[in-house]
């Protein structure tokens, strides 16, 4: 009975008419366990996709290459033998929600040069990436090495091969718009009480500096639906997720949320909006979200937009509406030296020359340097620019009335 | 899914109360007088009820849901456009204390109470809209007592931590907590070290990222972990399951290779307490004491004492535990203790274990304690190109231990950070900044494991581990005197 209540599951996913909710509902009214589910994960993608073609099973399933099946021949193969032995046909979750020890074939690594510098990289046999200390070659300068290695090119200069994880990716990605950086990340992630399980809607899609993180926080069982009108970033960022081995955690949908919503009602835990018209969005964002409630977020730059959105947000009936804006403060750690006026004071006196000198045994304390005439201290300096303003977050909850 | 939107209030739930932006831990028990907000009422009549009621206190002190109201506001509004002709002669209220007293006692509405000031105020109609506006919001406030009961969450806890008793959190703003959680990619399928003195909280925040997947080493310093904090989170019990705890103390051993669990601190449970109240109120005196000496304090120093402590999270499940234990024979006592040290030891022994393998997926260090010596150690048992965070309210001693992880090695994008907060009021040709928080919320120093080179000197240690395996359960209780 249980073997045949999924395959019914298989057999209809061919039919274009189901939408998404009914696979999910069917799924987890029939108690599978959590292994099952991300078996599931990838039934759902592979139906979005709907063309074979498209689907690379190597971001799926450890084996050597793609078998030349028909889909349902293959989803089928993969059921019973995960049915089997489903520790020979585990997902690949790569690195962006699951850390690896070592560097694989197919995966994005972070090559650190120092000093902030830094560029992902796709890990490819027989690749070269070259940086400015010289030539760094996968097969064996990557491939089968543990991350956070030192690695040394061909010049005899050396780099570090770091994890990617959506923090740094953020730091490096290809933008293709204005993105948001980690700091507003943090907050928004934290106020929207996002966690493995969460189910999120965000448009726009962007470059996917958001939806990586958001992806990283509800895995292994939750999901990110996200929404972008310009069809060619939605496609790419189709790609990146499918890059990152992420996509069983991900829909992209490529549609005007203003016009057309989310896609999906009653499901949300939570929705973010970064688009110029929130308020045109908050009606859509309101069904996306579950019917006993969630949180809601919208990020502008503008005042005028926070006003309109805080308005729309009242009108369809939200509560806690709460305005913020968080700004990151760097510091640079140095070692100052302040040279002490000449007052004409004898040398040797030195309770007279006006500081503290207190503690001279303790090493991080000022020393002061009569001879020389200095003092010197450790200072966290702030950097001569930093970012002023990113945005404002509007934060509100969907109440049960 | 338990504890997710839509579920209910059940007796014995930890639920949080929250009347406007001020927040209260509570646990969920009948006939249980319950003090908030200067109100106090039962919260009988809130199980049953889905999580996100908002309910109304009536008189004698029980709750019942409130109803949605209609705004009444169809009468055409009259509102002046300036002050010049309002004088403050203190006669414009013609209702005396006595009558709203009068009012309250007859156990009539706030909504009513408040309406009756507007009717009685002389005043009300000369001021402009946005001065109407903010006079009924003010009465408002004082007069309908609503309460909303909401479950904990990471958000909650933490704004009600930092607005309640910032000092048993180092002074943790929630901003920053948020910061923490992100740097260091806190996420399901980790194996996380947490070293922390915040009453827990940074702990529960930890837990609800990771939902129950991966594993978490509580470093503690001390007799044993406190976890006030954490318990508010109610989470459901398999999440404890790959929670370990390890003492601070015996990490030196650990590191060494002559760590044994012959010698444990003392008893967790008494020596939590004792924790707590030194944390709680000779810390802080010393500390307020030592800042007063440098700097005329502008502000009282804060104290926390027991009786706080109760006001912010009422849950009384030692006084069960101490009654039950009561009644229980001596003998039986002795046996319960004996069970319990092996049970310990067998859980130090697992979480000795995990720290051996150094291969962390990261490190969250938030404590009282100076962060140099504890990166130095911690850091051992994490694995390369993983993030770590390190807490301190103070700036000076992270650039310290800044400078010392850089001689160290073994770590690269080394960052001194802290994040400002700014709230604002969004209202209709009236928005502008609230009130600005920054300072007080802590820094950050985060930074990402490399490599370390040097000598490899932890092959012996697989072998020590070998001759520690517990044996098994069955033989250790029967040599147990019956």
């Amino acid at each position: 009975m249980y073997h045949k209540e999924k395959f019914l599951l298989f057999s209809n996913l061919w039919d274009p008419s189901i939408d998404c909710n009914w696979i999910k509902s069917t799924v987890e009214s029939s108690s599978l366990n959590f292994l099952e589910l991300s078996c599931w994960h990838l039934i759902c993608t592979v139906w979005f996709c709907s063309v074979l073609e498209k689907i690379k099973l190597l971001g799926f399933v450890s084996v050597g290459s793609a078998p030349p099946w028909s889909c349902e021949t293959f989803l089928t193969y993969l059921f019973f033998s995960r049915w089997q032995s489903p520790a020979k046909y585990k997902i690949v979750t790569m690195s962006f929600v699951e850390y690896g020890d070592t560097i694989k074939d197919g995966d994005t690594a972070i090559v650190f040069l120092g000093h902030e510098s830094m560029f992902p990289v796709k890990v490819q046999h027989g690749s070269v990436t070259q940086t400015k200390y010289g030539v760094i070659r996968h097969s064996t300068d990557l491939i089968g090495k543990k991350y956070g290695s030192k690695v040394t090119c061909s010049k005899g200069g050396w780099v570090f091969i770091l994890h990617p994880t959506p923090e740094l990716w953020t730091m490096n990605l290809p933008h293709r718009t204005q993105i948001l950086y980690s700091t507003d990340i943090s907050i928004i992630t934290m106020m929207l009480e996002l966690k493995p399980g969460s189910i999120v809607c965000e448009s726009g899609t962007g470059s996917g500096s958001l939806s990586h993180a958001l992806i990283r926080t509800v895995a292994p069982t939750g999901h990110l639906y996200t929404v972008e009108f310009h069809q060619q970033r939605a496609e790419k960022a189709r790609e990146e997720f499918r890059e990152h081995g992420v996509e069983h955690l991900v829909t992209v949908t490529n549609q005007d949320v203003c016009k057309n919503g989310f896609g999906v009602s009653n499901i949300a835990d939570a929705v973010f909006l970064d688009i110029p018209s929130p308020w045109e969005a908050i009606g859509h964002a309101k069904s996306a979200l579950k019917a006993e409630g969630g949180r809601i977020c919208s990020f502008s730059p503008c005042i005028e937009q926070v006003q309109r959105t805080c308005l729309a947000m009242e009108e369809y009936g939200f509560t806690e509406i709460n305005t913020l804006e968080i700004l990151l403060r760097v510091y640079n750690v140095r070692t100052v030296s302040l040279q002490i006026p000449d007052l004409g004071k004898a040398a040797e006196d030195n309770s007279s020359t006006g500081f503290d000198s207190s503690n001279p045994s303790h090493q991080e304390s000022p020393c002061a340097n009569l001879q020389q005439g200095t003092v010197q201290f450790k200072s966290g300096v702030p950097l001569r620019e930093v970012v002023g303003h990113t945005g404002y977050l509007t934060f509100a909850t969907k109440s049960l009335v | 899914m338990e504890g997710g939107p839509g579920a209910r209030i059940r007796e014995g739930d930890c639920a949080v109360l929250k009347r406007d932006e001020v927040f209260k831990a509570v646990s969920v028990l009948r006939r249980r007088k319950i003090i908030f907000e200067k109100q106090w009422f039962y919260l009988d009549n809130a199980i049953g009820h889905v999580y996100g009621t908002t309910f109304e206190v009536t008189s004698g002190g029980n709750l019942q849901p409130k109803q949605e109201v209609e705004e009444t506001t169809t009468e055409t509004k009259e509102a002046g456009t300036d002050n010049r002709n309002i004088v403050d002669d203190g006669k414009s209220q013609k209702l005396t204390h006595d009558d709203i007293k009068a009012l309250k006692d007859k156990g009539i509405k706030g909504q009513e109470i408040v309406q009756q000031l507007i009717e009685n105020s002389t005043t009300f109609r000369d001021k402009t809209e946005f001065a109407q506006d903010k006079y009924i919001k003010k009465k408002k406030k004082k007069y309908e007592a609503v309460i909303t009961i909401v479950k904990p969450s990471t958000r909650i806890l933490s704004t009600m931590y930092y607005a309640r008793e910032p000092g048993k959190i180092n002074h943790l703003r929630y901003d920053t907590l948020a910061q923490m959680l992100t740097l260091g990619n806190i996420h399901a399928g980790n194996k996380m070290i947490v070293m922390e003195t915040c009453a827990g909280l940074v702990l529960g925040a930890v837990m609800e990222r990771m939902g129950g997947y991966g594993s978490i080493i509580q470093m503690y310093p001390g007799g044993g972990p406190v976890r006030a904090a954490t318990s508010c989170f109610g989470f459901p019990k398999p999440f404890f399951d790959n929670l370990h705890e390890f003492p601070l103390s015996k990490v030196q051993s650990l590191l060494s290779g002559t760590f044994s669990t012959e010698t444990l601190p003392a008893d967790p449970e008494e020596n939590a307490l004792v924790e707590e109240e030194s944390n709680g109120l000779s810390e802080e005196k010393q500390t307020s004491l030592q800042e007063t000496e440098e700097e005329p304090a502008p502000e009282a120093p804060m104290e926390i004492n027991p009786t706080e402590e109760q006001d912010t999270m009422d849950i009384n499940a030692e006084d069960v535990e101490f009654k039950e234990n009561k009644e229980k024979e001596n003998k039986e006592n002795v046996r319960e203790k004996q069970i319990k040290q092996w049970e310990r030891r067998k859980k130090l022994k697992e979480a000795a274990a995990l720290l051996r393998e150094k291969n962390a997926d990261g490190l969250i260090v938030a404590s009282k304690f100076h962060p140099t010596p504890l990166l130095l150690s911690l850091l051992e048992f994490v694995a390369p190109s993983r993030p770590f965070v390190v807490y301190c309210q103070y700036k000076e001693p992270l650039l310290e231990c800044y400078t010392k992880l850089r001689e160290r090695g073994g770590v690269i994008n080394l960052k001194l950070s802290e994040t400002w907060l700014r709230n604002y009021q969004v209202l209709p040709d009236r928005s502008h900044p609230k009130l600005t928080m920054s300072g007080g919320g802590g820094y950050l120093l985060s930074g990402i494991t490399v490599v370390l080179e040097k000598d490899k000197c932890d092959s012996s240690n697989s072998e020590a581990l070998k001759m520690e395996e517990p044996s098994s359960k069955r033989c250790k209780l029967q040599d147990l005197p019956c």
